[in-house]
């Protein structure tokens, strides 16, 4: 089942289309990856997802429904640049948020006593927002995203301008949050977050989606077939089934280093065959391309074309 | 509650809590009671504080002739100025008046001598006293007749009578004056003062970054109204809490300073400062401005005033909402500002034409076209105004608040998204017919 579904969703700003016939598909529980360079259409994507514009053509679909005003309450979004009343106490602002989001009095009252007490902030209510340090800021902002248990949760580049501490307390509240049923997007274009935290990715540019699926099989599929393989003695003779593409030989107390690439037919396992017959092997690792490659590779080739 | 209604308690909570709201509660009041309270108090305190005035006359007429006044004590002396000068030098009393040998026909080199500027209070009293007891040489030097003279006297006051809807009704043109006044001064500063409000809540939630995350809860116009009318009824809880205070202030501080039984002698005094009218006279004037008060159509002032006020304050404060939605900074916002304040000034500058001619085709445009008219409506409702006419300005103000409240959320629903964008006329143009 997935979560959110947009069809053919496009978007224009005047004469500049900001998103061309982009249809996606984020399955419940996971932590989608929303990637592509700046002004790649992210955020306007995001925003429609959001209900704060709308799209010219195309639908969106929450739980298999047409999105509507009723679905807001089901949505957490963290925006990149995003702030709180400075003036105003935490407590209140949280109180403001969380009924604006459609949640009872009541209910964002025991909602925030929760997460004060998770967060470790209890005696905070009476705080002013801009009497806190940064840090302390971002947990506040990061409750008025969660506070009325979203089943989407939206966070468009959380991690920038958030300190290391804070950073590993929010990585560990995603992964709570989606044990208790939530899905997450993350629009970004940090690829360390994407390789250590998504488990799908779509990946935009200029206004088009280029690439999407589940992480793994994405990778599979731009995996060169190369091998990096460290072993100690002499390799005689060559074979045709694979190519040596780098050769460091002895470096290292009489260990070589061969990258080698093959085609799709061969399996690693006969590869690893011819060399177990001939050397000593010390590692045997197949390339994988780091989603950094695969990203670089697609918005690049993109532009090559043109 | 509602989302909007949310909105409205939060724009209407934090500012009322302000420390600045709470001063500004408090201060008001006290200055407007100081206004009002003030220049009576000088009256009467003057009042009671006479000034001793030496008196060198040459002529040797004026003695027992030269009438005292509230507060200017004529004290006739020896004729011997050099010695007169001489006391006042030693400051035995506030001036010595000289009065050198003179042909009455033609009085000339009369003099003052002071050791500081007199007041003009003084100088007026002593003008008109000689003038009295040379006026009075003159009129029996001619021969004529006191009682003729008194007969003679003309003392006209015309009554207005306003006669529309076939009913007399006595009308005073001041009372209408002053009411117009008031009226169009308050809608105009309350316009600035609230509608600069709205501005700035908006570009403090554009540059604090957290408009994004309230409108993915609410649509960006119900922000807007939110914040219109939270603010809005912020300025009216100002209002009555100034009008409650000025009451009670104004009363305690008459009460404390004993002016609150102003006997006639007083009024009287204070009548003669202005002109020289008699005591009955005043009085009179007085119940005239209290009928007068009572002639104008209260009920159908504060009708209208409300609407006006509230009517006007939508239509400017949306507009400054949408100049809020387009900035970055205060500063930004300066050069959509203008445009928008001149239509206010420019009511405010007409009213003095309006005033000449509150049924001239100047004043029937100005207060028919939306933008000016609730300031200049208003000062021409105190001297009445045709139904049809009032009907036609309120229903086309209704239209323009209408009108202005859509074109602004239009600008501000993409305005509100906009950073660091460079904006200008032309961009709010296409803002405005953009699709959502």
């Amino acid at each position: 089942m997935n979560i959110l579904v947009t069809k053919d969703l496009s978007k224009n700003y005047g004469d500049f289309l900001a998103l061309d016939s982009v249809s996606l598909s984020i399955p419940e529980q996971s932590i989608f990856g929303l990637l592509g360079p700046n002004g790649a259409g992210k955020t306007t994507l995001i925003r429609i997802i959001n209900q704060i514009i709308f799209a010219d053509r195309g639908e969106v679909l929450f739980k298999g429904e047409k999105l509507s005003q009723k679905h807001i309450s089901g949505i957490g979004y963290l925006p990149e640049e995003r702030g709180l009343y400075k003036k105003m106490k935490v407590g209140e602002q949280l109180m403001y948020l969380g009924q604006l989001k459609g949640l009872s009095r009541k209910e964002t009252n025991e909602r925030i006593r929760y997460w004060f007490k998770r967060f470790d902030m209890t005696g905070w209510w009476e705080k002013k927002v801009e009497d806190l340090s940064k840090g302390m800021q971002q947990k506040v902002q990061f409750i008025t995203t969660v506070l009325h248990d979203p089943k989407l949760i939206i966070l468009d580049e959380p991690f920038s301008g958030f300190d290391p501490i804070n950073a590993n307390l929010i990585r560990d509240e995603i992964f709570e949050l989606r044990r208790n049923g939530a899905s997450v997007i993350f629009s970004t274009h940090r690829m360390e977050t994407v390789e250590e935290l998504c488990d799908h990715i779509a990946l935009i540019n200029k206004s088009k989606k280029i690439l999407d699926g589940p992480k793994h099989e994405i990778k599979d599929a731009h995996k060169s077939h190369s091998f990096i393989i460290e072993y100690k003695g002499e390799l005689e003779g060559t074979s045709d089934f694979f190519e040596v593409l780098h050769e460091a030989p002895g470096a290292f107390q009489g260990i070589t280093k061969m990258e080698v690439k093959t085609s799709p037919q061969v399996r690693s396992t006969d590869l690893l065959k011819f060399f177990i017959d001939r050397v000593e092997i010390i590692s045997f690792q197949e390339r994988i391309p780091s989603m950094s490659e695969i990203f670089i590779r697609k918005v690049q080739g993109e532009t090559n074309h043109e | 509650m509602s989302k909007t209604g949310l909105i409205i308690q939060r724009e209407y909570l934090t500012r009322v809590r302000k420390k600045s709201f709470i001063i500004m509660s408090i201060l008001g009041p006290v200055l407007f009671a100081m206004l009002m309270v003030v220049p009576i108090w000088l009256m009467t305190r003057d009042g009671g504080e006479s000034r001793t005035i030496a008196v060198v006359d040459e002529n040797a007429y004026f003695a027992g002739k030269l009438k005292n006044t509230g507060s200017i004590v004529f004290d006739f002396r020896e004729n011997d100025i050099a010695l007169a000068r001489q006391q006042l030098e030693e400051r035995m009393f506030y001036g010595v008046l000289h009065l050198p040998l003179m042909d009455f026909n033609k009085p000339e080199g009369i003099r003052l001598y002071a050791d500081r500027n007199p007041s003009m209070d003084v100088m007026m009293g002593i003008e008109r006293s000689l003038g009295k007891v040379i006026e009075d040489f003159r009129i029996e030097e001619a021969g004529i007749d006191r009682e003729i003279l008194k007969k003679l006297n003309a003392n006209i006051s015309v009554q207005t009578i306003n006669i529309s809807k076939g009913e007399e009704k006595e009308s005073s043109t001041g009372v209408a004056t002053a009411v117009g006044y008031v009226a169009s001064l308050l809608i105009y500063f309350f316009i600035l003062f609230y509608g600069v409000q709205i501005m700035r809540g908006v570009i403090e939630e554009k540059s604090n970054r957290i408009v994004e995350v309230i409108i993915s809860s609410v649509r960006p116009f119900q922000l807007m109204l939110g914040k219109i009318i939270g603010i809005g009824a912020v300025g009216l809880t100002q209002f009555l809490i100034w009008a409650v205070f000025t009451v009670i202030i104004y009363s305690g501080a008459i009460a404390i300073l004993g002016i609150n039984n102003l006997d006639t002698d007083q009024i009287q005094q204070m009548g003669q400062m202005t002109s020289t009218t008699s005591a009955g006279e005043t009085e009179q004037m007085v119940q005239e401005v209290f009928k007068a008060i009572g002639t104008i159509n209260i009920p159908l002032i504060l009708f209208s005033f409300l609407f006006y006020f509230l009517g006007a304050y939508l239509l400017y404060g949306s507009l400054f909402a949408a100049i809020g939605s387009a900035a970055d900074t205060d500063s930004d916002a300066q050069q959509f500002q203008l445009p928008v304040t001149i239509p206010l000034i420019i009511s405010i500058v007409v009213l003095g034409a309006v005033l000449k001619d509150p049924d001239g085709s100047l004043a029937f445009w100005m207060s028919i076209i939306p933008l000016f008219s609730p300031v200049v409506m208003m000062m021409r409702i105190p001297f009445g105004v045709p139904v049809w006419q009032l009907m036609l300005s309120m229903g086309l103000l209704v239209g323009g608040f209408i009108f202005t409240t859509w074109m602004a959320g239009r600008i501000y629903r993409i305005g509100v998204l906009m950073h660091g964008a460079k904006v200008n006329y032309k961009i709010l143009a296409k803002w405005l017919f953009m699709k959502n």
